[in-house]
């Protein structure tokens, strides 16, 4: 199965750009469905990334954050062709994760 | 042997005695900032997340009140044709930041996103946020400790939370 997760990481030789972006519903729990019935809430809690094994970012998130999640951050260090990965774990226990290399 | 022993019980429960009472003394100090040490440990702050106040959330997750500041850029649209996609970042030249996080006080779960930044980590942030209404969004920046916020509104045509 295709990951969920797409990233894109590129360092300048002293900071890292990380631009990712996820396929999930970030259900809120407040939308009514084409039934009538609220959409029970499903959406990712917590994205976490990794440089090397260390931690360099974290995401806890809500149920406002958009549908297919975008997010970007910036850290010092990571060469090219370093390890970065990057997990997620949502309201229902679901996970997924990716290891990408720095360009 | 049972002589032993009989002579080591009271000492033990002298032990236990002073430990509960410490125990006790530990409980009756940390109440007043029940989830103070919320935002400094790993866990997903379930608590704030689920608050439909945006003051009682930010108490949540910090256990304590920001203070408005110029230091921080947030950037968002003047006009949001769609409030189910709205772009939002904030960067800061604020010092030793630890956390950003995005407030948005007319939803039903104000708290958006919480962003840990360990050391090395830029105190810059871009997302795309759900906006129920017409209303603010804010920033939170901790920086050395301290909580600082700064808001901007955003004009919302078609609302996030209608579908």
């Amino acid at each position: 199965m295709a990951s969920s997760i797409r990233v894109r990481a590129i360092t300048n030789g002293e900071i890292t750009d990380v631009q990712t972006l996820i396929q999930h519903p970030m259900d809120s729990g407040f939308i009514k469905g084409e039934n009538g019935e609220l959409i029970p809430a499903h959406f990712i809690q917590e994205l976490t990334f990794e440089h090397q094994g260390r931690t360099v970012f974290v995401a806890d998130w809500g149920t406002a954050v958009s549908k297919d999640p975008y997010v970007k951050f910036s850290f010092k260090g990571g060469s090219k062709g370093d390890d970065l990965k990057i997990s997620w774990i949502d309201n229902k226990g679901e996970t997924d994760a990716t290891t990408v290399k720095i360009q | 042997m049972t002589g032993l022993r009989g002579s080591f019980l009271p000492t033990r429960r002298l032990v236990l005695k002073v430990g509960s009472s410490v125990v006790l003394l530990g409980v009756g100090t940390v109440l007043p900032i029940p989830f103070a040490a919320s935002a400094a440990n790993d866990r997903y702050p379930e608590a704030a997340f689920s608050q439909k106040d945006s003051a009682e959330a930010i108490r949540l997750l910090y256990g304590r009140v920001a203070e408005q500041t110029d230091r921080i850029k947030l950037d968002a649209p003047d006009i949001a044709e769609n409030g189910a996609v709205v772009p939002v970042s904030a960067t800061t030249t604020l010092t030793d930041v630890t956390s950003i996080a995005f407030v948005v006080p007319e939803n039903p779960n104000p708290l958006a996103a919480y962003y840990r930044l360990p050391p090395g980590t830029m105190p810059s942030v871009a997302n795309r946020l759900k906006m129920a209404k017409t209303g603010d969004v804010v920033a939170i920046v901790e920086a050395g400790g301290k909580l600082y916020s700064t808001s901007r509104e955003v004009k919302v045509t078609v609302g996030g939370c209608g579908g």
